[in-house]
């Protein structure tokens, strides 16, 4: 109930900010932070609950874009619906890549690389099929009404986002205390020993890459609403896969507001750097290589668990077991 | 001997050129504790892996409870009630003691409160109740076998496959377990365990099968095994031999 908690307080913290700020430039900042958080928490379910390291999320980032663009775009289905299929859409991405993956028993690096491998091939198909607009990309008709999912004001935009994190956090939360969650975990920690007690690690691992091809590709479905532009090197490229990786690892693998929390801090760097620096080319993913050696060096489980671990630690040392202590608070 | 609960027969499991099993046979009664003895790298954790399911054997039959499980996966087997520890301890290390029993309750208690009483109680059962929110990895080597044990237990099996639990312990912690698994197989659990410690053996088993380079060589009860000179001459040696006489004969 208190991890609940805490989620509402964070998004109604977060959702005051648009009443306080009206510059354009800093709410197209944070809506793009958003939308990297929510990408990152897509990867946090798979990645960080799983343990399945996935350097490919851009398969599902890119094809909940395109499925959104390209229904609107040659079949003129409504923009609510062309998201929620684009969702559907990357789920079953995930659920084809996974399938194909655990199945087979890949794990950590040969995971990793043959995620890479299908957003790679899906990247190259993309940027020949007439479909996807090949080389063009795909230009969504600007038509700034509800229905059609496109908004004059930003800030409407950024409540929309704001909302697909919460729910990505409420997931998390949820992860955390049920059973399937429990097992995920016990699938990260030890296959062998989770397969021991009963847990079908193939079937854990499947729906979770499901849940997290869905989540990241709803992050895709929203870059296209908001942009109304997608082209095969945006979808499937490896700029996603690696924000979609570096957030929750930065901001804490494995915790509800690690992706969040990582999306902030990188962000935040990066544009400060460019801004300091006048924009130098890659100049933002320089720092996002130092940060990731500083993270995995010094907290390796982010900045979220970090502080957790400091808590515990300090709570440990000096303050009340836990048991008193909810006695007390009860 | 009882109706088996579990019934393999004539095993063989090849590695390659190496033939660690070469039709193995062996039998456990419900309720009751079962040993496998043998020298190291005769094929017992192998034997384990076939029942199991972590290995599919190369030829032969595993039964249990009425039905062929030969090449079940462990997940299926779990749910029919066939846990097992693990030789070379394997903890979530990064899980509180509470939550690794946990993941073992959750097989037959979906919710979770329910599912942390159960994980509760057989802390307590197996002596872990002061433990709970330790992480895992704190445990001595004393205490992760005790993890082991209580997170098979919380799947609340019917058989219980205990690799080794009393390896790498002092004489004074066989001595606190040793009544621990005795209580099991009181309340109705059936064992079969791997062991190199002939008293705990020799005071717990009922029935003692021996492996030696991937063929049971003997079986029979405690008494029986360590008078076989086979046994003596694969494994035990003269005077492990004549020790073990002298702890059955107290």
């Amino acid at each position: 109930m208190r991890g609940v908690l805490a989620i509402a307080v964070v998004i109604a913290v977060l959702a005051v900010v648009p009443l306080l700020v009206h510059s354009n430039v800093v709410l197209n900042f944070l809506v793009v932070t958003l939308m990297i958080a929510l990408a990152g928490q897509g990867w946090n379910i798979i990645g960080g609950y799983g343990g399945q390291y996935s350097f490919g999320h851009a398969a599902f980032f890119g094809t909940g874009a395109y499925v959104t663009a390209i229904l609107q775009v040659h079949y003129g289905v409504n923009a609510w619906i062309g998201f929620l299929a684009g969702i559907v859409a990357g789920g079953a991405v995930g659920g084809i890549i996974g399938g194909l993956a655990f199945r087979a028993g890949l794990r950590s690096s040969y995971f990793a690389l043959v995620t890479l491998a299908f957003a790679e091939v899906l990247r190259i198909l993309a940027s020949v099929a007439p479909i996807t607009g090949a080389g063009v990309g795909l230009l969504v008709k600007l038509d700034l009404r509800a229905q059609s999912f496109q908004f004059q004001s930003r800030a409407v935009f950024y409540y929309v986002v704001l909302a697909l994190v919460a729910i990505g956090l409420l997931i998390a939360q949820w992860l955390e205390h049920s059973r399937f969650g429990t097992w995920l975990i016990a699938v990260r920690e030890n296959e062998d020993a989770a397969m021991a007690l009963g847990v079908d690690a193939t079937a854990v691992k499947l729906s979770a890459m499901v849940i997290s091809a869905a989540i990241t590709a709803a992050a895709g479905c929203f870059y296209v609403q908001y942009f109304l532009f997608i082209d095969s090197s945006i979808a499937y490229g490896t700029w996603i896969s690696i924000e979609a990786l570096l957030t929750p690892i930065i901001g804490g693998v494995g915790t509800v507001f690690g992706a969040l929390v990582g999306a902030l801090v990188v962000k935040s760097l990066g544009e400060g750097a460019k801004l300091v620096t006048g924009d130098v080319p890659g100049l933002d993913l320089m720092i996002y290589g130092v940060m990731l050696i500083l993270v995995i060096a010094f907290a390796p489980r982010g900045l979220v668990g970090t502080l957790t671990d400091l808590r515990a630690g300090l709570t440990r040392r000096f303050g009340f077991p836990r048991k008193t202590a909810e006695v007390v608070r009860g | 001997m009882a109706e088996a609960l579990l019934s393999v027969e004539s095993v063989s499991r090849r590695f390659g050129g190496l033939l660690a099993l070469k039709a193995a046979s062996l039998t456990a009664p419900a309720a009751r504790i079962t040993a496998l003895i043998g020298p190291n790298g005769a094929g017992k954790t192998t034997l384990f892996a076939v029942i199991s399911g972590f290995l599919k054997p190369t030829a032969g039959y595993v039964h249990y409870a009425g039905h062929n499980i030969t090449g079940e996966p462990p997940h299926r087997l779990a749910r029919r009630g066939i846990a097992r520890t693990f030789q070379i301890v394997q903890p979530f290390a990064g899980l509180s003691v509470h939550d690794n029993i946990l993941v073992g309750a959750h097989l037959r208690h979906r919710a979770r409160t329910e599912a942390l009483l159960v994980a509760e109680k057989v802390a307590e059962e197996v002596g872990l109740a002061d433990m709970l929110d330790r992480p895992a990895h704190t445990l001595t080597v004393a205490g992760r076998k005790r993890l082991e044990l209580a997170r098979a237990l919380a799947t609340e099996p019917t058989l219980l496959l205990l690799d080794e639990v009393l390896a790498g312990l002092n004489p004074s912690e066989i001595r606190d377990i040793v009544p621990v698994i005795r209580g099991l197989s009181a309340r109705g659990i059936a064992i079969v365990m791997i062991e190199h410690v002939m008293q705990a053996v020799m005071s717990l088993a009922e029935h003692v099968f021996v492996l030696a380079e991937g063929c049971i060589i003997a079986e029979g009860n405690p008494a029986q095994v360590v008078d076989n000179p086979a046994v003596v001459e694969a494994y035990l040696g003269r005077g492990a031999a004549a020790k073990a006489r002298a702890v059955h004969a107290h």
